[in-house]
């Protein structure tokens, strides 16, 4: 319980997000609270349609949220103009499910990594420098920057295109971490290295990862703390031991039994 | 990029178009070098010259002439004198007179003479023909036999103060000039128009001019529907609201009717091409905006926009790094078509007379509108708006064969 000293990173209470007006109105996120704390790796687990991305998206500042507040380390965010939304999102950053989706195909790799240097105020920094930065990002996500430059994203494989979000990260040094299954769409061999970069990621640069996933057995694997979400709700939160060993919700209960067991028989007439 | 280019020219419906396009561009550029001068400039004293090559009279008959006995030269003689008509009535006397119908074949010039020859005489009155009838028949021998009179022609000049014919050249029917010797001459493969002018020269200058007005038109439109579709699409909310409002506003007037008023509130003197094209421009944009919102929409929740967002981008870095390299293919698209409908709308606005000015530049439009003033389809010719409806039609064709061979290169799902 030693974690629970730490300070609280974000938080939130009541957060509603809520789609829609009148009959056709649909609540994605529903009144939930939660306290996220400083270097911690905390999972999300719901899902598909559980509000998770919608959650994430709000605690990004990239959605509006409809009801509630979200705090950055225990004061009320503030992102009420574009300026105040750039000094935020030097704190959280955030890596997508669909590593062929999330970089522009018309930017080449070396901007989408410059930029990065610039938006931590590396603007004037000499060429050799950011030069070494991003050699440094690289080598950090096994990728060789010499082989990178001047190609454009869509050259590179998934788990290439996902490392290279990932080094991303490495050069933003964001507090938070949001990464919304950023390995779902990656074969199992390359999973195991994404997660274990994460990991890395929070030894070094000591940030909070907020792991978005539907698969309980990863979040079991990697995280400190795991909130289950049902319908946009929060049905059961605490350390991963409490949650998945000591389940008590009736829905934890029933994602960890569709786990597959590959030493077990899987009925599968009940599913 | 050079991949996607390469990718275009595989589609076998853009190469069509783009070679019809290219075609008419190439005739536009070449022909002026080659046959330079006005296009507007009135050559013919009289409307609607027939397409040919005219050699002047006055030179020919001052040429050097040699004598040639030409077996069929009477024979082509008569054939050129004798219209379709009296072809037929010749026809009908010879079927009067007891030949059989199928007998007689109105185009073999020599057989009709040689059977007319035969059978006819003035003094034989047949069943159920009028005094009338026979008197043209009459006529008719009396012009053939006149055709066929070998007597020279004699040319003489007059003396201008005492009016005293003076004897100059006698002309044979043997005399032959050779074309290259006679010094004034001139071809006009379309023939002129209804004030003498060149029809094929103005007909180039006018597609110069119409293209001009559909690419300033169909720039000035995509500009405005792109500019005004991207904010309405990325920025949302009362922006939004607020543009599509204006936009649904110029949907529901008919944009040709907004065309009409503003070309008219402009005046006759006021509207060159320019300002057709701009007035064009700025009514046909409403239709780009909706699109362009459309697809601006479904893309700016995309990942990639989201991490260009917390990136910090600006909105215009956005706007133009992420969201419009994404649409490009299908702004082309709509430019294409735009400029296609910019020549369209020119078209009718001149039809009804509210074109550019009329004195200084031709269009394709106000070329139809002169060949329609002047009942160029009700005296049969068809030199004058013929080759305008064809340049038209090839301009649309090519311009929406290219954008249907886009949309195939494009979007993968409508390949087939």
């Amino acid at each position: 319980m030693s974690e629970m000293k730490r300070p609280i990173c974000l938080s939130g209470e009541g957060v509603t997000k809520v789609f829609g007006l009148g009959e056709k109105k649909t609540v994605a996120v529903d009144h939930v609270d939660f306290k996220f704390y400083e270097g911690e790796i905390i999972s999300i687990v719901g899902e598909s349609g559980s509000g998770k991305t919608t959650l994430a998206k709000m605690l990004l500042g990239l959605l509006s949220v409809t009801d509630g507040q979200i705090y950055y380390q225990e004061k009320l965010r503030d992102i009420r103009n574009r300026k105040k939304k750039k000094e935020y999102w030097k704190n959280i950053q955030a890596i997508f499910q669909d590593p062929f989706s999330s970089f522009n195909v018309f930017t080449k790799i070396d901007t989408v990594l410059l930029d990065c240097i610039n938006m931590r105020g590396g603007r004037h920094l000499p060429k050799e420098k950011k030069i070494e930065m991003i050699t440094e990002a690289c080598s950090f996500v096994n990728l060789k920057f010499a082989e990178l430059t001047n190609k454009y994203p869509f050259e590179l494989s998934g788990g290439q295109m996902q490392r290279l979000m990932i080094a991303r990260i490495f050069l933003l040094k964001p507090k938070i971490l949001l990464a919304d299954e950023p390995t779902s769409m990656i074969d199992a061999c390359s999973r195991a290295t994404i997660l274990d970069m994460l990991m890395n990621l929070r030894n070094e640069i000591g940030m909070t990862i907020l792991f978005i996933t539907h698969d309980i057995g990863i979040a079991y694997y990697i995280s400190d703390s795991v909130y289950i979400m049902e319908h946009g709700k929060f049905v059961e939160s605490g350390t991963a031991d409490e949650v998945i060993l000591h389940s008590k919700a009736d829905y934890t209960k029933r994602l960890i039994s569709d786990v597959p067991k590959i030493y077990e028989e899987w009925d599968l007439t009940t599913v | 990029m050079k991949n996607t280019i390469r990718q275009v020219f595989h589609s076998s419906k853009f190469v069509v178009g783009f070679a019809i396009f290219a075609a008419v561009l190439l005739l536009i550029i070449i022909y002026p070098l080659l046959y330079p001068g006005d296009p507007l400039e009135m050559i013919g004293l009289g409307s609607f010259f027939k397409p040919g090559t005219y050699v002047s009279v006055y030179d020919a008959i001052d040429t050097e002439s040699g004598t040639m006995k030409l077996p069929d030269a009477n024979a082509k003689r008569i054939a050129n004198k004798l219209s379709e008509e009296d072809r037929e009535a010749m026809k009908v006397w010879l079927v009067a007179a007891g030949v059989s119908e199928e007998e007689i074949d109105t185009g073999d010039t020599d057989r009709l003479l040689a059977l007319w020859k035969e059978k006819y005489d003035p003094s034989i009155k047949p069943k159920g023909m009028v005094m009338a009838e026979r008197n043209y028949y009459k006529r008719l021998n009396k012009n053939l036999e006149g055709a066929l009179n070998a007597s020279e022609i004699t040319v003489s000049e007059k003396d201008p103060e005492s009016g005293e014919m003076t004897e100059g050249k006698t002309i044979s029917d043997t005399d032959y000039v050779n074309t290259k010797d006679v010094a004034n001459k001139v071809t006009l493969p379309l023939g002129t128009d209804n004030f003498g002018r060149d029809v094929l020269k103005e007909l180039v200058s006018a597609t110069k001019t119409s293209l001009f007005i559909g690419l300033i038109a169909g720039v000035i439109a995509t500009f405005i529907g792109l500019s005004l579709g991207l904010l309405a699409g990325y920025i949302g909310g009362w922006a939004d609201d607020f543009i599509m409002f204006v936009t649904n506003l110029f949907t529901v007037i008919p944009g040709f009717v907004l065309l009409i008023l503003i070309s008219y509130a402009i005046g006759q003197e006021q509207r060159g091409p320019a300002v057709v094209a701009l007035v064009i421009g700025a009514t046909s944009w409403p239709w780009t905006t909706r699109s362009v919102r459309s697809q601006v929409i479904s893309l700016r929740n995309r990942d990639h926009v989201n991490l260009s967002k917390l990136s910090g981008h600006s909105l215009i870095r956005i706007i133009l790094t992420d969201i419009l390299p994404y649409i490009a293919s299908y702004v082309v698209m709509a430019l294409i078509l735009q400029i296609s409908s910019a020549i369209l709308a020119e078209a009718q606005l001149s039809m009804i007379g509210l074109g550019p000015s009329t004195t200084k530049d031709a269009t394709l439009g106000l070329m139809m509108s002169w060949a329609m003033l002047y009942s160029a389809h009700l005296n049969g010719s068809w030199w004058a708006y013929f080759p305008v409806l064809l340049i038209i039609a090839l301009i649309s064709f090519s311009l929406n064969l290219m954008n249907t061979g886009l949309d195939q290169v494009f979007n993968p799902t409508l390949r087939d």
